[in-house]
C-alpha cells in the first residue's frame, strides 16, 4: 500500500492534538458523571478505510451503540464515541440518575447518546480546530446501533486511505468501557502537513522543515 | 542562580513545547529530557534535577505515579503534573503525590508562577 506518510513529529503533533481534544472532553464527562473517566493514550495509524472498520469490529466485536458527528474543513472526517450496546444504559443512568424506572430510561436513551456524543466529541473537535487555528464546521450528533461496518457507511470509498485515531477511556467505578475513535480523510494531505507544521511551530518555537517527508 | 529541570513526556513535540516556555523564562537553566517513566528515573538518580515537569498520560505508568517514585526518591525534587485532563481526581491525586498540577497546553504564566512558589518554598528565589 503507497500509504501517505507523516513525519514522526506530525505524529506526534497530531496524537497531542488529539489528546488535548480527548482530555478536554473527559474532564467534561467527568463532570456530568462525577466520577473519574480514564483514558488510554491516542493510536494513530495510516490505514485503508476497510482496516479501520476493522480495527474497531477487532476491538469491538459485539453489537455496539455509538454517536457520530462529520466535520468538514481543512481537515474532514468523522468522529465517533462508541460503547458495547450493552453498556449505554450504565452510561444513561450515570448521566440522569439511577433512581429512574428502565422505561424511562430507555425512552431517554436516544437523547442522553446525543448528548453526552456532542459534549465529547464537540469538546474534543474544537479543541483541535482551535489548536489548529481553523474552524470546522461540525455537523449534529447522530446515534448508531451496529457493528464497525454501520458507523462508517455512507462515507466513501473503502480503499481510500484515512487516519484512524483510537483511544480507549472507562468510567471504572460504573463499569462503563468505550472507545473515541476519529477517521480523518487524507483528500489533502498536503494541507494537513502545513496545518500540523504550524502547530509545531507555534507549540516549539521551531520550524519543522528537517526531516519534512512529501 | 540556575537550576537543572527534567521534562518527562512521551512525545518530542511536546518535550519541545515545554523547553520553549522554559527556555523564553529562563534561557540559562539546564533542560534535560526523557521519553518515558523508566529514562527520568534514571535521569533523577544521574543528575539530581531541581525540578520535574511531567506530562500524565503516557503509556504505561502515568504521570502521578512517576510523580510520587521521583520525589520518593529525592524528596527535595519539585514536581508537576501537566495535563489537559482538568479532572478533579487526577489533581487530587497529583497533589496526594506531593506534585503540583498545570494546566497544558502549559503557559509562561502558570509555570512561571509554579517554578517561583516551588522554588522560593524549597530553595532560594529563582532569579
Amino acid at each position: 500500500m503507497n500509504a501517505p506518510i507523516l513525519t514522526d513529529l506530525q505524529i506526534d503533533a497530531l496524537t497531542e492534538l488529539v489528546n488535548l481534544g480527548v482530555s478536554n472532553a473527559a474532564t467534561s464527562l467527568s463532570e456530568l458523571v462525577r466520577e473519574e473517566v480514564f483514558l488510554s493514550v491516542p493510536r494513530v495509524s495510516v490505514v485503508t478505510r476497510d482496516q479501520a472498520i476493522a480495527n474497531l469490529r477487532e476491538h469491538e466485536a459485539k453489537r455496539l451503540v455509538g454517536v457520530h458527528q462529520d466535520f468538514d474543513g481543512d481537515i474532514r472526517g468523522r468522529a465517533l464515541l462508541i460503547f458495547p450496546e450493552v453498556r449505554s444504559m450504565e452510561l444513561i443512568r450515570a448521566l440522569v440518575g439511577a433512581e429512574l424506572p428502565l422505561d424511562d430510561i430507555m425512552e431517554l436513551e436516544q437523547e442522553a447518546l446525543a448528548e453526552t456524543g456532542n459534549i465529547l466529541l464537540n469538546g474534543c473537535l474544537s479543541t483541535m480546530a482551535n489548536s489548529l487555528h481553523r474552524s470546522l464546521k461540525i455537523s449534529l450528533p447522530e446515534v448508531v446501533h451496529g457493528d464497525g461496518t454501520d458507523f462508517f457507511a455512507a462515507m466513501s470509498n473503502s480503499d481510500e486511505t484515512v487516519l484512524f485515531i483510537y483511544i480507549n477511556f472507562a468510567v471504572k467505578q460504573r463499569d462503563i468501557q468505550g472507545f473515541l475513535a476519529m477517521i480523518l480523510d487524507l483528500p489533502s494531505l498536503v494541507m494537513l502537513q502545513k496545518l500540523l507544521d504550524g502547530y509545531i511551530e507555534r507549540s516549539t518555537g521551531q520550524s519543522p522543515t528537517a526531516g519534512h517527508v512529501e | 542562580m540556575s537550576y537543572t529541570v527534567l521534562i518527562v513526556d512521551d512525545s518530542k513535540l511536546a518535550r519541545m513545547s515545554v523547553a520553549r516556555v522554559l527556555g523564553t523564562l529562563y534561557p540559562a537553566w539546564k533542560r534535560i529530557e526523557a521519553a518515558n517513566a523508566v529514562e527520568a528515573v534514571q535521569q533523577t538518580k544521574e543528575l539530581a534535577p531541581d525540578v520535574a515537569l511531567v506530562d500524565f498520560n503516557m503509556p504505561g505508568k502515568d504521570g502521578v505515579t512517576l510523580a510520587a517514585e521521583l520525589r520518593a526518591l529525592d524528596p527535595k525534587l519539585s514536581v508537576a503534573v501537566i495535563s489537559a485532563n482538568r479532572q478533579v481526581e487526577v489533581i487530587k491525586r497529583t497533589e496526594a503525590a506531593g506534585a503540583t498540577f498545570l494546566p497544558k497546553p502549559l503557559t509562561e504564566s502558570a509555570l512561571a508562577a509554579f517554578l517561583t512558589s516551588t522554588l522560593s518554598a524549597h530553595k532560594a528565589a529563582p532569579p
